[in-house]
């Protein structure tokens, strides 16, 4: 059975590696993806229509809202589904073996390390979220970050320790809030006469903006929806796999 | 694109590929994917698609790693095929 599977794995990689030959060279200006409407717009127009010199946050947040909305629900449906499945009472089942050397004696030096460099981690994140306009970055990375700093706390000082600064209710609740964020701001648009997501309709609301500058402010807005939803789901799959969904003791 | 680079970074993805089917230990296995993740990382940062590579680093290489590690404590660490 090995044998027969290790066949296939070969035979399909002979096959994609025949079909890589067809592909355009890396960086063709020829090839049919810098050759289309649709790129030559965004690279020509993206700085006229909405003044955001990364064109990759203007196609991810606003050209291709829509994309990015749905990727923000299936990060929040896997954190629920993580959480159906694996989410169990805290008394259910035999007590959780509790790894001894880990949990009764913590490390002075990596408690001290983990309190300098959290507040550094999570500055940063909230650098790259804002900064997500003007260079690599965004709601996604910042977001992740973010959720890793938990992470770090609960790896460092137990998971007690982070659920007391992000409880599990609190990060269900920003998860959906982001969400939230996100869809409003399109029905918001929607509200006021325009198509779903179609952010410039926007200036009518945001003081002193104009109809660019609107798409600009929904971008970020947009951003920090992704990235709550993100930081929240994150930390709740690390804590409950860690713990065996019970939401104690833990790594 | 550094053409050399490039091909030491490729060969080194296949290795760490083939290491982590192979290892008996899921532990070393997900140090491998990690390490795996990163090579990945600076394979998109040197085609200058910055941005995949941020994600790679922060998703690939940093959380998932984490999270596999705590899958492998609360399961069994060795594997058996």
């Amino acid at each position: 059975m090995k044998l027969f599977a290790l066949i296939t794995v070969i035979i399909t990689g002979a096959l994609l590696l025949y079909a890589s030959k067809d592909f355009p060279a890396w960086g063709d200006p020829l090839s049919p993806a810098n050759n289309s409407e649709l790129s030559r717009h965004y690279i020509t127009e993206t700085r006229v229509e909405t003044e955001v010199p990364n064109i990759v946050t203007a196609v991810l947040a606003d050209y291709r809202g829509y994309d990015t909305m749905f990727e923000t629900v299936v990060i929040f449906v896997a954190g629920l589904g993580i959480l159906a499945v694996l989410r169990q009472s805290p008394s259910a089942g035999e007590p959780l073996p509790v790894p001894r050397d880990r949990f009764q004696e913590r490390d002075m030096i990596t408690i001290m390390t983990c309190r300098l460099t959290v507040p550094l981690i999570q500055l940063f994140a909230l650098y790259v979220l804002a900064h997500g306009h003007y260079s690599p970055g965004g709601g996604f990375q910042g977001g992740v970050m973010f959720g890793a700093s938990f992470i770090l706390i609960a790896l460092t000082g137990g998971l007690s320790e982070a659920l007391k600064r992000l409880s599990e209710q609190r990060a269900i609740f920003l998860a959906a809030l982001g969400v939230l964020i996100y869809a409003g701001t399109g029905l918001l648009c929607m509200f006021l006469g325009k198509n779903f997501l179609d952010y410039h309709i926007l200036s009518q609301w945001l003081p002193d903006t104009t109809a660019v500058k609107a798409r600009y402010h929904a971008m970020l807005i947009v951003e920090i929806g992704v990235a709550f939803t993100v930081t929240a789901i994150m930390f709740t799959i690390y804590a409950t796999l860690s713990s065996k969904g019970r939401m104690r003791g833990g790594l | 694109m550094i053409p050399s680079f490039d091909i030491v970074i490729l060969i080194f993805l296949v290795v760490t590929a083939v290491i982590a089917l192979t290892l008996k230990d899921l532990l070393a296995s997900a140090m491998v994917l990690g390490i795996y993740s990163f090579l990945m990382c600076l394979l998109w940062a040197e085609m200058s698609a910055v941005d995949v590579a941020f994600t790679e680093a922060t998703v690939g290489a940093g959380v998932s790693t984490v999270i596999m590690i705590a899958t492998v404590y609360q399961t069994t660490r060795k594997s058996r095929d």
